[in-house]
């Protein structure tokens, strides 16, 4: 029992580091109907940030993670203005913007590898780590903090989201931007504070994950992004709400499944639900059937 | 009214989806404080028309000007900061937002917030309808209270001029009396109107001055009542022999 409420918790904070990386796919996704495969590697990007901030600089942990926040932002909008913007408005076909992704994706991995070679660096304790006692169980204090630090985030998503201008700015042009342009809403200006967003999220992501394993290289981005990606599908891409969801489902899965004594195929697992998924409900548990407009 | 000012002038527009020619060098004008309506079968040209008005399909030739701008080398979202707003065809609304959240969105421009407040009263005032159903998600709400909230989220942003799209279409002959008098109603209170319709016998009833569009083209112009008694838009466009 103790042993599986462990592997729960576990499971959390793991789901709630792919619930952050799937929200930039989703919430980018419901404005673009772009799936942006390059943002898997942007956790790459926001783990090498941390790196450089906090073991070639020496700065403290708060400033690297301002950092790594920032910079993917900046990141983000830039992919976004550069490779993107052209392609959403002149409505080229999805199987062009997919096909840039997958492009920015490999030019990130490979501009990282250039520059920090392709051997894993070691990123150790950047988050606090001891075992801090939660009724009969153990848990190491990177965990709590993962699951803390992503709850607080998707509390302040959400007032974003729901209360602020832009918030509903993204929320309306995400429902139907022709109507949104009409309102006085620029497209441009909302999918590039969208990509922002996503990006900074993704940085989040990122300093959680390097919280829990200290080792990072210019691929680490792939598997992960792709689960974060299928955690999204889960949940319904396009909804908020679906991708926090999905993120902690499929961290549920990944664990129990170790826990079962099944780690070698925790993957499979995985990819297993977005099969399902896709031949089941293709919209996901949260997820609504979109129609276009003009 | 003879010669008071022109407020929107569009001068031999052309509008291509690819090669499908939707509309073909049309010209028309709306004067300030007037109601204007364009009357045409379902696929004359209407929709795009007006979506060339405000942007949201580029034209590939001819003038738009909208007091005295160009409203052709203008981005759609800055065109309602001009004073001219879109009710569009099929109402738009933001579904998954309240009510409320709707109209905020049409003040999205505005930043003079205690007349903003102001104008929800007066938009509450007159479509008594959405008050009561402020914090309902507008999906939920009827046809006929779709409609209203897509006019009153088109006046938040304090028009000059409102477009409006088919506003009768799938509702009821009470609903689209409703409707059209509110449209009177912001008429009367200062908001030039240019209305589109394919209910040409309601819309010409309205409409100070009228246009027939057919297959992208303008058939016949001129006073609403001369074209309402007209012997061929009777028998095209009021089911009359
Ligand atoms: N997005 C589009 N792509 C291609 N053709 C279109 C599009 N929208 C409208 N059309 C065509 O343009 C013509 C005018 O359509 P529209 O402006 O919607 O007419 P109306 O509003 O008067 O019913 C029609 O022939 C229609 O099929
Ligand atoms: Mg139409």
């Amino acid at each position: 029992m103790v042993e599986f409420l462990t592997q729960i918790i576990n499971g959390l904070s793991q789901g709630s580091i792919f619930a952050l990386v799937a929200l930039g796919y989703s919430m980018v996704y419901g404005i673009t109907q772009l799936i942006n495969f390059a943002h898997g590697d942007i956790i790459m990007v926001g783990a090498y940030a941390t790196y450089v901030m906090l073991i070639l600089a020496g700065t403290p942990l708060w400033a690297a993670i301002l950092a790594a926040v920032l910079f993917c932002a900046i990141v983000g909008v830039v992919i976004e203005q550069v490779a993107y913007q052209r392609l959403l408005n002149k409505n080229a076909p999805r199987i062009s913007l997919l096909i840039t992704a997958i492009g920015v994706s490999m030019l990130l991995q490979n501009l990282f590898q250039i520059i920090f070679k392709s051997d894993a660096k070691s990123v150790s304790n950047v988050l606090p780590s001891f075992p801090i006692p939660v009724g009969p169980l153990e848990i190491s204090s990177v965990t709590l903090i993962t699951i803390a630090t992503s709850v607080v985030i998707m509390v302040l998503l959400q007032l974003l989201v729901k209360k602020t201008r832009i918030g509903k700015a993204m929320r309306a042009t995400s429902e139907d931007a022709g109507a949104a342009k009409l309102m006085g809403i620029s497209s441009r200006n909302t999918i590039a504070f969208t990509f922002a967003v996503g990006s900074g999220l993704a940085a989040v992501g990122a300093v959680l994950y390097v919280g829990a394993y200290p080792s990072i290289t210019p691929y680490m981005g792939s598997l992960l992004g792709l689960k974060a990606f299928v955690a999204a599908v889960l949940g319904g891409i396009g909804s908020i709400p679906g991708a926090m969801i999905g993120g902690l489902l499929i961290g549920l899965a990944e664990s129990l499944t170790k826990a079962a004594g099944w780690s070698q195929i925790t993957d499979a697992v995985v990819f297993g639900i977005l099969i399902l998924v896709l031949l089941l409900k293709p919209t996901g548990l949260l997820g609504r059937n979109v129609k276009e407009k003009v | 009214m003879a010669e008071s000012n022109v407020m929107l002038s569009v001068k031999d527009l052309e509008v291509y989806y690819g090669s499908i020619h939707a509309i073909k060098k049309i010209s028309f004008d709306v004067r300030e404080g007037e109601i204007v309506t364009l009357i045409g079968a379902n696929g004359a040209g209407k929709t795009t028309t007006l979506h060339a008005i405000s942007g949201l399909v580029k034209a590939r030739s001819g003038e738009i000007s909208f007091c005295g701008s160009n409203l052709r080398a203008m981005e759609a979202h800055k065109i309602i900061r001009l004073g001219l707003a879109q009710v569009p065809e099929g109402r738009r609304i933001f579904a998954s937002m309240t009510v409320q959240e709707n109209l905020e969105m049409g003040a999205y421009i505005r930043s003079d917030r205690d007349k903003v407040l102001e104008d929800y009263e007066r938009v509450f005032e007159r479509l008594p309808r959405l008050k009561e159903r402020r914090r309902q998600i507008a999906g939920t709400l009827s046809g006929g209270e779709q409609q209203m909230l897509a006019i009153g989220r088109a006046l938040m942003s304090n028009p000059k001029m409102l477009l409006l799209d088919e506003p009768s279409m799938g509702l009821s002959p009470l609903l689209v009396n409703e409707i059209f008098s509110i449209i009177r109603d912001v008429n009367n209170s200062g908001v030039t109107v240019l209305l589109v319709e394919q209910n040409a016998k309601r819309a010409l009833e309205l409409a100070d001055r009228a246009y027939v569009l057919e297959t992208g083209s303008v058939s016949m112009s001129g006073l609403a009542s001369d074209l309402a008694a007209d012997e061929k838009v009777r028998a095209a466009y009021l089911g009359a022999g």
